[in-house]
């Protein structure tokens, strides 16, 4: 039986009075008591100017994008065809690859980052099997700048991709794949023409939600990132934290949150399997 | 050999279990094939089989005279429609259809001529553009159909296509696919588990129980003519009566002798066949007609319209079932009437219990 709305409504209440106290009102409040401060609306503009097109913001700006995007496109790569495996197996082996993708999840961030940490360090032991093997003469750096931002994040994002995936492939008729075999088509056509399409929404709401994700990202590039890959989330911090420029730090979570809320509105629309098609 | 399928002993296991046990079967160009079974019969792996999306571990699968048995589903060239559709969901009507040649690259005004010729035939002009969803059952259907076609295959296989269809769309989808089929001069394998839909549609049946093929034959010599009683009772409503040879005739119920047909069995122990419609039921002491006579007591009766369907015991524990057609001026028996019945002995067999 369908609930009518005020039903509906009644039983949201809880979640959304936790959500509006704990969550709107605070950062409601921070954002506009900031901003307030700055005074006026020509004030407030000719600051906002300053302070985004500024050098080190508008760099961070950027710098978050770019981060945002090779991650979110490498998790992608190496999520496709692990959700497409995962899609696929039944039994023991579904819940092997399972175990391993959620597994570290259990453990906190920031235990799994200084674990990277130990693997990609000047001695650690990557370093050590390459130079070991031969491969390269001196320790690769690997750790406090962007490759190892890029690593670490991948690493944590990745489950993100491979679970929307994996309802998206999931949710695939293996009956529509066996009939267009039986129709002729090659497996690559099987692929292209039929299972691709079928699971694009999935592919753009992967791609969305970890952008999402990768852009607010502050411990792993806080911990193995360099002093030239500060992200936004980064930036705030030490704003609020260390200079203390309130007004500033708010300028800059309204772009995030700006950002994160108009590819949430577009994400929402990928998110139901039929929506894409309609 | 266009259009011609064959099966030599064709032998499928999964594990231990042999799903298919040795099925060999000749279809000529043209005809009208139906593998008839219950589920578990092997009726499904079977068709796989044909179509190639299962390997056969023993046995030799040959379609237009070529030995296919190792060849994968695009290879084989064959029609296909598929027990739910399997219309995709992304593509509109006129792209599925168009499906089976745009994977092989035809070319595009060819793909446009065939695709509105097979729209036209299953009577979906004017859909082209429509969704799946935007469908009903019945359309999806026909889609199906037109997709099956479309490439103008010698041979279609077809599994429960009319499985989602209830019984007015059904009845009406059997005929317009008996008239395409024939049209088209296509070979058809039919599969599925209801035997009214294989009696009305197909040149030939084969019934299949348990991996094995029991019978195969026209329409009418395997529902007339059953050879075992799994074939008898499947194929319709049957009376199988315990009964015992004894010389020349039939002991059967109560030790009456009776009369039964030729190509009957040769043990001495069996089950005595006879369709009901073929059981005359008269009043007692009334005249009879065929070599068969039995008394016995209305026990229920059935008013089915048309028909009546009489349960008559004839002896203790054994009743006979009797389908007396409600003609012009036909009495009607009620329970506890005394009545007699009879039967020819062309019309009865005995049958391996």
């Amino acid at each position: 039986m369908p609930l009518k709305i005020s039903g509906a409504f009644l039983l949201l209440l809880p979640a959304l009075l936790l959500l509006v106290a704990l969550f709107i009102v605070p950062i409601g409040w921070f954002l506009s008591s900031s901003i307030a401060e700055l005074g006026t609306w020509a004030e407030i503009w000719a600051e906002a100017e300053d302070v985004l097109l500024s050098g080190a913001v508008g760099r961070s700006l950027v710098n978050t994008g770019a981060i945002g995007l090779i991650v979110t496109l490498l998790t992608l790569v190496l999520g496709y065809p692990v959700s497409y495996a995962l899609s696929r197996v039944r039994g023991a082996a579904f819940t092997a690859i399972l175990l391993c993708i959620v597994l570290p999840y259990f453990t906190s961030t920031i235990v799994r980052t200084y674990a990277w940490m130990v693997l990609l360090g000047r001695n650690g032991l990557i370093n050590q099997i390459l130079l070991g093997l031969g491969l390269v003469d001196e320790p690769v750096n690997l750790l406090y700048n962007r490759t190892g931002v890029i690593i670490g994040m991948t690493y944590v994002l990745l489950p993100y991709m491979v679970l929307t995936l994996y309802a998206a492939m999931k949710a695939v008729d293996p009956r529509l794949m066996q009939a267009a075999e039986g129709m002729g088509a090659t497996p690559a056509q099987v692929f292209r023409r039929v299972f691709m399409p079928l699971t694009l929404h999935g592919v753009v709401a992967g791609v969305l939600i970890t952008f999402i994700l990768a852009i607010g990202f502050f411990v792993t590039p806080a911990l193995m990132g360099g002093p030239g890959e500060i992200m936004v989330a980064m930036l705030i911090e030490r704003e609020v934290e260390i200079t203390q420029n309130w007004p500033s730090a708010a300028l800059m979570t309204v772009v995030l949150l700006a950002v994160t809320l108009t590819l949430y509105a577009v994400y929402s629309r990928f998110a139901e399997p039929g929506e894409a098609l309609r | 050999m266009e259009g011609a399928v064959a099966l030599e002993g064709v032998t499928k296991r999964y594990g231990a279990e042999t799903v298919v046990a040795g099925v060999s079967l000749a279809i000529p160009p043209g005809e009208f094939f139906t593998l008839l079974g219950p589920s578990g019969s092997g009726k499904t792996t079977t068709l796989s089989m044909l179509a190639g999306f299962v390997m056969a571990d023993e046995g030799r699968v040959m379609l237009g005279g070529q030995d296919m048995t190792q060849v994968p589903p695009r290879g084989r060239g064959l029609g296909m429609v598929f027990q739910n559709y399997a219309i995709f969901p992304h593509l509109d009507v006129a792209e599925n259809v168009a499906f089976p040649l745009t994977v092989r690259r035809a070319p595009k005004a060819e793909i446009a001529a065939r695709v509105a010729e097979a729209l036209e035939m299953v009577k979906l002009t004017g859909f082209e553009r429509r969704y799946a969803r935007q469908l009903s059952g019945g359309q999806q259907q026909r889609v199906a159909l037109a997709r099956a076609i479309v490439g103008h295959p010698r041979i279609v296989l077809m599994d429960e296509p009319l499985g989602a269809l209830d019984k007015n769309l059904r009845y009406h989808m059997q005929v317009e696919i008996k008239e395409i089929s024939r049209r088209l001069g296509t070979t058809v394998i039919y599969v599925t588990h209801d035997q009214e839909e294989a009696l009305t549609m197909s040149d030939r049946i084969a019934i299949m129980e348990r991996g094995r093929i029991a019978q195969m034959g026209p329409p009418r010599d395997v529902y007339e003519k059953p050879e075992t009683a799994f074939v008898a009772a499947f194929l319709g409503e049957a009376n199988l009566l315990p009964a015992r040879r004894d010389g020349d005739a039939v002991a059967g119920p109560g030790g009456t002798r009776l009369l039964a047909g030729s190509g009957a069995l040769a043990a001495p122990q069996g089950l005595l066949f006879v369709r009901p419609e073929k059981v005359a039921i008269a009043p007692a002491g009334g005249r009879t007609e065929g070599a068969n006579s039995l008394p016995g007591q209305v026990r229920h009766a059935s008013f089915l319209g048309n028909v009546v369907r009489y349960q008559v015991e004839v002896a203790e524990g054994a009743t006979v079932l009797c389908d007396a057609a409600n003609g012009a001026g036909t009495p009607l028996h009620a329970p506890g009437d005394a009545v007699r019945l009879s039967w020819r002995a062309e019309d009865s067999r005995l049958l391996a219990a």
